[in-house]
């Protein structure tokens, strides 16, 4: 190592020197601890390992009559569980996907055989506010389905952003059916 | 001068200032030894009303803190129970909701101040800076309080500004998880938000002492807009402006009594006393009436602009309408400061202040109202329009084709005589003029 006899500003490669090297090398360690101390900080605002021990919920979908529309809590947001009749599914289906703001056919967002249980978020995916049409009086919009009393985004029977500022369709959670009667969210 | 008064040779002053020069250096921040121009207005008076209001802020805050739960199943009925138990918690807790509404009304006007006058304008410039980073911090921090007695309020106006950030393309989910600690807003949110809603005030705190250290550099503007050319142009601050603003404050105090102990739900919204529900969003979510302007710029932006779609353009337009007044200092290209001396400049100016207040007043109102068959909407949309169109044209072309007024030779000359006089030529600065 020692062999070279150039003095340290003789660096031949532009005008680098071994002390330069070393003013990076050790300048970017230290930015990388620094960013690893700061790591543990800004991780522990994520959710809480009892948060996410909460996060799935199983429903019971026996009392939900044709038609009807239940609320249930997953995670601090209200589910919607509606229970579609005919005419609420093909009012859905008669709409070619291509032509919604937020494409998407009825079929991928039900289960296939289950065609009448709509699950999703009741929350508006504009700025968070809860749509209405879940309660008998309470406006659901233009298409049927639910209307966020926030911002005026109208949404059809099976959640998808129909009119207004929402820019996508009401989520579908993860859920998968234990049986034929129970659901399991999350 | 002041060096020769009583109170420095006083022998415990003079040992303390031996081993550190605090009353000298309070001396010359806002005593004797600062000096001052001698012709501000009253419009100046709302920097140490804003001091004050920072102050009571805090002080309340504390003892509000004292008696609050921030837990999502205690924190509503800990503050009801301040306002029905504690003594004189309904004193306290009204000092510092109204304080909030005082607060952003006495800066609102010290910074219309500054935009008539020309206060950011060269070498003000970085105090301008600290002056826009107090504002955010100060809305950050009031957003984060008024989430705090956990009302219905409370729960939904943190969930539509917390969702605000979801519009950041590709980590905007993850960005609102992680302000959430969960996956809405709940336990975890109000918890930090608490923690938070402490901390800022003190950091505001810290940046207002960097505020007066950049005023102290060049002094204080004035309303002429000149720069003061010796001692004849400047009176002490103390006692002068320490009497006057001291007047000020006891004007301003009226008004806030008179708010606390008369209408103290003047600026409330009646749904923030009902608990908050995640299950019920109320029919009409208003933000605080300090917001109002900024919400209806968020809500005016309902089309996609080229690949921006409309949410990301409503959150990037409310940003930018605070954000682009840093670039202020250079987008008003006059070099005249004071818009005294600007006769078309005044006109743009309040035309300005009421797009601002009509904006305001749209930012209040339901999405889809109309008035006289004209849906809100497309007046917001106008305000909007015509807020950055002030700032980006307007002002840029006012500077090339203005002509102003002439200017005074110097503050003093018009009552003196003496505008040229060498500084220090005018003895005694100190007697009436």
């Amino acid at each position: 190592m020692g062999s070279s006899a150039t003095s340290p500003q003789a660096g031949h490669h532009g005008s680098g020197t071994r002390r330069d090297f070393l003013y990076l090398a050790a300048g970017g360690f230290g930015a990388v601890g620094a960013g690893a101390a700061l790591w543990p900080f800004i991780h522990s605002m994520n959710p809480a390992a009892d948060v996410l021990a909460l996060a799935s919920t199983e429903v019971d979908l026996k009392p939900i009559q044709a038609g009807q529309r239940i609320t249930v809590t997953w995670r601090g947001k209200p589910v919607f569980i509606d229970n579609r009749t005919a005419d609420q599914i093909k009012a859905a289906r008669d709409v070619a996907a291509t032509e919604l703001p937020d494409p998407q056919t009825d079929q991928k967002r039900v289960k296939a055989g289950k065609d009448q249980w709509l699950v999703v978020l009741g929350v508006c995916t504009h700025l968070g506010c809860v749509p209405l049409g879940q309660k008998t009086g309470e406006s659901k919009g233009e298409y049927g389905g639910w209307f966020c009393p926030c911002h005026g985004s109208h949404y059809d029977t099976s959640g998808r952003i129909r009119k207004g500022p929402a820019p996508k369709n009401l989520e579908v959670p993860e859920f998968t059916f234990v049986n034929d009667t129970l659901i399991r969210i999350g | 001068m002041a060096k020769d008064n009583a109170f420095f040779n006083n022998p415990t002053v003079k040992w303390i200032e031996h081993r550190l020069p605090i009353f000298s250096f309070v001396d010359h921040s806002l005593g004797s030894q600062y000096p001052t121009p001698r012709n501000l207005n009253y419009w100046w008076n709302f920097g140490s009303l804003a001091g004050f209001m920072l102050v009571v802020m805090i002080l309340s805050g504390v003892f509000l803190a004292m008696n609050y739960t921030p837990h999502v199943d205690h924190a509503f009925n800990s503050v009801e129970r301040v306002m029905r138990d504690v003594n004189y918690g309904w004193l306290i807790r009204y000092i510092h909701m109204n304080g909030a509404s005082m607060f952003f009304i006495v800066v609102y006007i010290h910074i219309f101040r500054g935009l008539y006058f020309g206060s950011y304008k060269p070498p003000r410039e970085i105090l301008w800076w600290l002056g826009i980073v107090i504002l955010l911090l100060m809305m950050a921090t009031a957003f984060m309080g008024y989430v705090l007695p956990w009302g219905q309020m409370s729960f939904w106006g943190a969930t539509v500004i917390t969702n605000l950030f979801s519009a950041i393309p590709l980590v905007g989910d993850k960005i609102v998880t992680l302000l959430w600690g969960g996956f809405s807003v709940d336990n975890a949110t109000l918890n930090r938000f608490f923690a938070l809603h402490y901390l800022l005030p003190f950091v505001i705190a810290g940046v207002v002492v960097l505020h007066i250290w950049a005023l102290h550099v060049h002094g204080s503007n004035n309303p002429l807009g000149i720069d003061t050319r010796g001692p004849q142009d400047t009176i002490p601050f103390h006692p002068y402006y320490t009497i006057k603003d001291a007047f000020g404050l006891a004007v301003f105090m009226i008004i806030f009594a008179f708010v606390v102990f008369f209408a103290p739900n003047f600026f409330g919204e009646p749904d923030n006393y009902i608990p908050a529900n995640p299950m019920v969003t109320p029919a009409h979510i208003v933000p605080e009436w300090y917001f109002l302007p900024f919400y209806a710029i968020l809500r005016s932006i309902t089309f996609n602009i080229l690949f921006i779609d409309a949410k990301l353009g409503g959150v990037l337009a409310m940003f930018g309408s605070i954000l682009i007044l840093f670039l202020l200092p250079w987008l008003d290209t006059s070099r005249v400061r004071s818009g005294l001396f600007r006769p078309i400049f005044q006109v743009f100016y309040w035309i300005f202040f009421v797009v601002c207040l009509l904006l305001g007043w749209v930012g209040g109102q339901a999405a889809d109202a109309t008035v006289m068959g004209i849906p809100l909407l497309r007046i917001g949309q106008f305000c909007t329009f015509w807020y950055f169109f002030h700032f980006v044209a307007i002002l840029p072309l006012l500077g090339w084709f203005e002509r102003p007024r002439p200017l005074p030779i110097s503050i003093s000359q018009p009552v003196l005589g003496g505008g040229r006089v060498a500084a220090g030529a005018a003895a005694k600065p100190m007697e009436k003029a």
